[in-house]
C-alpha cells in the first residue's frame, strides 16, 4: 500500500468494483483480443448482474473495451461512443451463477469472423482476474507488462522465448502456462517487469510452432 | 519506486485538483444517479444552509453530499479511501481551508496526513466495507479527516491521532448495508455525518480533550469489531436497511435480471 492506494484511485463513481474494476475487465480484455471489435456480447452474472444497472457496469465494460481508462469521462457515455467508433453492444443481465464469482463479466468480442471469450472478476478496490481466454482457465491480473503465446505443446518454446526476452534484459516477473490437454496447444503468459520490446511479436510469429504472439501492456 | 519527493507531492496535488473539481460541481445542480434513486441531496442542503447560515458543519456536509452525488452519477471522483467514502475527506478538508484561508499547498500536505492514517487502517484493520462494515469506510474517512484537519488547523500529532480516535470511536460497529446493492443509501448521507463527525472530532481535539484509548488500539478494535460483523451486514445488501421491507421493494424494481435462468 502506498499513498496513492489510500487517496486514489482518481475513477469513475460509483464503485470501484463495480464500475473501475468492471472498466479495467474491459481494457484487458481488449488488450488480449488484440483490436476494437465490431461486436461485443456482455454477459453479466451474480452481483454484476443484480446491480450492474444501477453501477454502470454495462457501460464499464463497453468503455473499458472501447480502450478508454477507469477515470476517462465518456464512460457515463459509453453505448453513444460505442455508436459512434463502430462497436455493437449487446449486454445481457444474466443473474445468479452460482459457481461463478460475484462479480463477473463474461465478454464475447468479435471482429469479421475472429471471435474470442474472455471471462473476468472484479475482485475489489478496482483489481481484476481475467480467468479465462478461449479455452483456457486462466489468473490474469493485467498489472505487468504480457507476453502471450499460443504454441504446439512441444519440448523448446519456453526455453526459446525465455531465451529472447533475457537477450533483450527483459525481467520475467511471473510465468504461467495454460493447456486443455497434453500435447495439444498451450497458452503461456509470461509477465514482466519491463516493458516487452515490440520486435518480438513478429520474431515470434515467424515460428511455425507459434500460432500466435501478442504483447499487453501492463496497466 | 524511485520517485522524487517532488513528483510525489505533484501527484498528489493532481489527486487534490480533481477532489476540489468535484467539491465545487457536486453542489452546483441537482444530478440525478444511475438507477434514480438519490439525487440533488448535496445541492438542496447548500441552498438551505445559504438561506439560514448554518455555518461551517452543514456547509462541509452539503459538500460531501455533492460529491457523492457526483460519484453515484458516475462522474469523476478520488476514492479516498473507497468511493463510496470519497466525499468525507475532500469535503472536510476544503471546508475547513476555505474558514482559515488555507492554500492547496497545506491541503496537500494534509493529504498526506490522512493517507499515513489510511495506510495504519489498512494494514490494522480493513478498509473495505465488504470485509469490515461502513465503520472500515465511511469511519476510516472520518479518521482519515479528522488527524489530517487537525494539522490544517496547526494543532500536534498528538491532537491528529487523538482526532482520528475520537471519529473511529464514534462509528465502532457501523454496519454496511446499501439498499439494493448500490452505492447510494445509506452511502450518500453516511458521508455528511462522517463529515460533521470529523470536524467535530477535530474542534473536540484541538480543545484538549484528549482521547482515553490511543488511536492504534482503538484501530485495532475496528479490525476486530469487522471481523465479527456478520457477511449480512458487509456489503451484501442482506441485512440493515437493504433488508427493510421498503428497501428490499427497491431492490426487486432496480435488479430485476432480463434473463434469469439462462444455460451455459
Ligand atoms: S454502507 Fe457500505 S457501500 Fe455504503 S458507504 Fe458504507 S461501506 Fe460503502
Amino acid at each position: 500500500m502506498n499513498a496513492f492506494d489510500i487517496i486514489g484511485p482518481v475513477m469513475i463513481g460509483p464503485s470501484s468494483s463495480h464500475t473501475a474494476g468492471a472498466v479495467r475487465i474491459g481494457n484487458v480484455a481488449r488488450n488480449i483480443f488484440g483490436k476494437q471489435p465490431d461486436k461485443a456480447e456482455i454477459r453479466l452474472y451474480n452481483s454484476f448482474s443484480g446491480t450492474g444497472r444501477g453501477h454502470g457496469t454495462d457501460k464499464a465494460l463497453i468503455a473499458g473495451i472501447l480502450g478508454y481508462a477507469p477515470d476517462d469521462g465518456r464512460i457515463a457515455n459509453a453505448y453513444e461512443e460505442a455508436k459512434r467508433l463502430g462497436m455493437k453492444p449487446v449486454v445481457r443481465f444474466l443473474g445468479e451463477y452460482p459457481s461463478f464469482h460475484v462479480n463477473t463479466a463474461e465478454l464475447l468480442l468479435q471482429k469479421g469472423k475472429e471471435k474470442m471469450r474472455i471471462t473476468g472478476k472484479s475482485v475489489g478496490g478496482g483489481r481484476i482476474v481475467i480467468t479465462r481466454i478461449g479455452e483456457y482457465e486462466t489468473e490474469y491480473t493485467g498489472d505487468y507488462p504480457c507476453l502471450m503465446t499460443v504454441h504446439r505443446d512441444i519440448p523448446g518454446v519456453v526455453s526459446e522465448v525465455t531465451g529472447y526476452l533475457a537477450g533483450m534484459k527483459v525481467n520475467i516477473a511471473f510465468m504461467r502456462l495454460y493447456r486443455t490437454q497434453k500435447g495439444s496447444r498451450v497458452l503461456m503468459m509470461v509477465e514482466t517487469d519491463n516493458p516487452i520490446p515490440f520486435e518480438i511479436e513478429g520474431l515470434l510469429s515467424s515460428r511455425p510452432y507459434i500460432e500466435k504472439a501478442a504483447i499487453l501492456r501492463g496497466m | 519506486m524511485g520517485k522524487t519527493e517532488e513528483e510525489i507531492v505533484s501527484a498528489m496535488g493532481e489527486r487534490y485538483d480533481v477532489m476540489l473539481h468535484v467539491y465545487m460541481e457536486g453542489i452546483e445542480e441537482e444530478t440525478r444517479s444511475v438507477s434514480g434513486l438519490t439525487g440533488g441531496e448535496g445541492y438542496r442542503l447548500m441552498k438551505y444552509e445559504e438561506k439560514h447560515s448554518g455555518g461551517l458543519y452543514p456547509r462541509a456536509a452539503a459538500r460531501a453530499m455533492g460529491i457523492a452525488n457526483v460519484n453515484a452519477s458516475m462522474g469523476r471522483i478520488v476514492a479516498a479511501p473507497t468511493a463510496g467514502s470519497c466525499g468525507i475527506l475532500p469535503a472536510t478538508l476544503i471546508s475547513l481551508a476555505e474558514q482559515h484561508h488555507k492554500g492547496k499547498e497545506e491541503v496537500v500536505n494534509c493529504l498526506f496526513t490522512a493517507s499515513f492514517i489510511g495506510e495504519a487502517i489498512a494494514e490494522n484493520a480493513s478498509l473495505s466495507g465488504a470485509e469490515g462494515g461502513c465503520q472500515a469506510e465511511c469511519g476510516s474517512a472520518a479518521a482519515m479527516a479528522a488527524g489530517a484537519g487537525v494539522e490544517l488547523c496547526g494543532g500536534t500529532p498528538g491532537q491528529a491521532a487523538d482526532a482520528a480516535a475520537f471519529a473511529l470511536e464514534a462509528v465502532m460497529g457501523l454496519v454496511c448495508d446499501p439498499v439494493a446493492g448500490l452505492v447510494e443509501c445509506p452511502c450518500i448521507k453516511r458521508n455528511a455525518f462522517g463529515t460533521v463527525q470529523a470536524l467535530l472530532a477535530i474542534d473536540m481535539a484541538l480543545a484538549g480533550i484528549k482521547s482515553i484509548i490511543p488511536a492504534d488500539e482503538v484501530i485495532t478494535a475496528m479490525g476486530e469489531v469487522g471481523r465479527s460483523i456478520p457477511e449480512s451486514l458487509r456489503e451484501t445488501a442482506r441485512g440493515g436497511i437493504a433488508a427493510t421491507p421498503t428497501g428490499k421493494k427497491i431492490a426487486e424494481r432496480l435488479t430485476k435480471s432480463s434473463d434469469p435462468h439462462f444455460p451455459s
